[in-house]
């Protein structure tokens, strides 16, 4: 046995038969070049070719990991067509009369040195993307196309490193593990191991002189450890770890239909939150009551203009389908000026947590509201949808939303286009205003959902994100609970039921408080639902 | 002429993504916009230059404009950095 060290990269204990992956660095040719501008029309061609090939794994990207995470094949295209870059190659094929690759892989080693040469290892890192984006750009030359890794057995992939656009394809075939000689924890293998959910270890410097293909290997992608050809007593110590990672899984897989109840028989429902329709399956799978919050942002950001009525309506049907009559609810959109929507052209804000988002858009810019409004009263004809209001502070508010409403509801009946006529409208808790006026807005509305994250940060006037705040920072704080105490107090003396869908509802240390304030539903991310709901089940 | 100053908010710098995102952005304009940092000055139209100037957490940057849409480009360019960078 033989015991490697790397980076942990990506978390995971996997077992399984090594492959190793071979680059095969070819060799660059270089040659002389009479028609200098034909060549030009070479590299040219080539250069659009790699444009477009990264375009369509961008999109193919953004179905497997998240905006963020993808952007690193936009950044690829935008250096490949960044004009320093360009005119140094033609440069070269010009004023040296040689052929494109040679021009290129020069003009990559200069590039590259740019950044090897910085204080940053992220910095450091960037000269690995000038390298790859140079071999994609010679691959793609008089146009070939690049051959894809297609592996199609549970296996663990060994190779000296790979490019962003040879990680994104693992997913579709069936690697199981990653090992790389090469990169680090801010290399995109390690990024988008992670966003994929492959164990990952990276920076083994001496994986490829002792990999070998078939050998079995355990790796351990939180601390790094390789264990090339494990003995007995390595394969039954990791197989139990693995084992009981599996049983836990398993542990929660058993309260899948079982009701959230405790002991003595208080109830309470669990919901989902999900960000956008990819979630549904994780919601299904975990068994979730209803979606607590179906967050409509999506559909806003990520996007050149504005969605349409249609585009919208798809997505809400789906939700509302697939749901098939357990409760959804949508809220409308909260997006501000620190969310990235630019075709809005919202004015710069010094405050954007503070300014002009949520409902203060929707009242402001009916136009933008209206059409959200119809896409979901349209698509509550499909199933069991409810509205829910971000950013609330009066009841003023809640009245001027309730005009608008009450016409995209006349224009709907005259265009005799079906919806739930019965369908329910709720506001977010999130301001201590509306925490505070909670009896007076419950008059208003058939339910509220406690936002905790923003009801916390504008209660103790504190940024949750802000890292100088450590401790001062209490999540827990007294405040929080008696507001969250009072509102549902108002809430139920007005006959109307109260959710808490903020982070705080699957803090597990507060589950007994909640159950004890008659809170009546959680709603947490699908992947707490089980955790949170063995936590109910074990209370007195 | 446009000028505007701003002290680099994020963690993590002026690194590949933002970058990215800005010379996205300033590319729609057709003034031509400059980045100074760090005693450099860079073409906040291209990517390479923007990400050799090191810009990082605390460093402050000044983005000059000029040309006929500087009004436009300014305030979006503006908006585009506070909210991101």
């Amino acid at each position: 046995m033989l015991l490697l060290k790397g980076d942990g990269a990506s978390c995971g204990i996997v077992i399984g038969q090594l492959v190793v992956y071979n680059h095969c660095p070819n060799q660059i040719p270089h040659y002389s070049i009479e028609e200098t501008e034909n060549e030009i029309k070479r590299f040219q061609k080539a250069r659009q070719n790699a444009i477009s090939a990264l375009q369509n794994i961008y999109i193919n990207a953004l179905t497997e990991v998240s905006e963020e995470n993808a952007a690193i094949f936009e950044v690829q295209q935008m250096m490949l067509d960044d004009l320093d870059y360009i005119n140094a190659i033609e440069d070269i094929i010009r004023l040296q009369k040689v052929n494109t690759e040679y021009a290129v892989n020069i003009t990559a080693k200069k590039f590259a040195e740019i950044f090897t040469h910085m204080e940053e290892e992220y910095m450091i890192c960037r000269a690995r993307d000038v390298h790859d984006i140079s071999n994609k750009l010679i691959s793609c030359l008089d146009g070939k196309k690049t051959k894809q890794i297609y592996i199609d057995k549970p296996v663990i992939l060994a190779a000296d490193d790979l490019t962003p656009s040879e990680i994104i394809q693992l997913k579709s075939g069936k690697v199981i593990g990653l090992i790389t000689a090469q990169g680090s924890a801010n290399s995109h293998t390690a990024i988008l191991a992670q966003a994929l959910g492959i164990p990952a270890v990276t920076a083994v410097t001496n994986l490829l002189t002792n990999a070998i293909d078939n050998m079995t290997v355990i790796m351990d992608g939180s601390n790094g450890s390789i264990y090339l050809d494990p003995d007995e007593k390595t394969l039954t110590s990791m197989s139990e770890k693995i084992d009981c990672k599996h049983h836990r899984e398993k542990q929660l897989e058993e309260l899948k239909g079982k009701p959230n109840i405790t002991q003595s028989g208080l109830k309470i429902k669990l919901g989902a939150n999900i960000s956008s329709t990819k979630d549904l399956i994780a919601v299904l799978e975990n068994d979730a009551d209803s979606i607590g919050l179906f967050r409509s942002e999506f559909l806003y950001l990520n996007n050149k203009k504005l969605p349409t009525e249609e585009e919208q309506f798809a997505s809400y049907k789906i939700v509302a389908e697939t749901m098939a009559g357990k409760p959804v609810v949508i809220r409308t959109l909260d997006i501000g000026a620190d969310k990235n929507a630019p075709y809005l052209k919202f004015p710069p804000e010094y405050n954007p947590a503070m300014g002009y988002r949520g409902i203060r858009i929707c009242l402001k810019q009916p136009e933008i509201f209206t059409v959200q409004l119809r896409a979901i009263l349209r698509a509550s004809a499909f199933g069991n949808i409810s509205i829910m209001l971000p950013m609330i502070t009066s009841v003023q508010e809640v009245q001027d939303v309730k005009i608008i409403f009450a016409s995209v509801k006349t224009s709907l009946l005259q265009e005799k286009i079906s919806f739930d006529k019965n369908i329910k409208l709720g506001i977010m808790i999130e301001t201590p205003a509306a925490a505070i006026i909670s009896d007076d807005l419950a008059k208003e509305v058939d339910f509220f959902s406690i936002g905790t994250n923003d009801l916390t940060q504008y209660t103790l006037a504190m940024d949750r994100q802000n890292p100088n705040l450590g401790s001062f920072f209490n999540p827990h704080h007294k405040a929080i609970i008696r507001l969250i105490a009072q509102t549902v107090e108002n809430a139920h003396k007005n006959g109307i039921w109260v959710g808490i869908c903020g982070e705080l509802a699957s803090d597990t240390s507060l589950t007994k408080t909640f159950l004890d304030l008659g809170i009546d539903e959680l709603s947490v991310s699908p992947y707490s639902v089980l955790a949170v709901r063995e936590k109910i089940r074990s209370l007195e | 002429m446009k000028i505007f100053t701003y002290t680099i908010k994020d963690d993590k710098g002026l690194h590949a993504r933002p970058a990215g995102l800005l010379v996205k952005e300033a590319k729609m304009f057709n003034s031509k916009i400059t980045i100074e940092a760090n005693d450099k000055i860079a073409d906040l139209k291209r990517i390479f230059a923007i990400m050799s100037l090191g810009v990082k957490f605390g460093t402050p940057i000044t983005i000059t404009i000029d040309g006929e849409d500087e009004e436009a480009a300014a305030i979006a360019l503006e908006y585009h950095i506070r909210t991101n960078l």
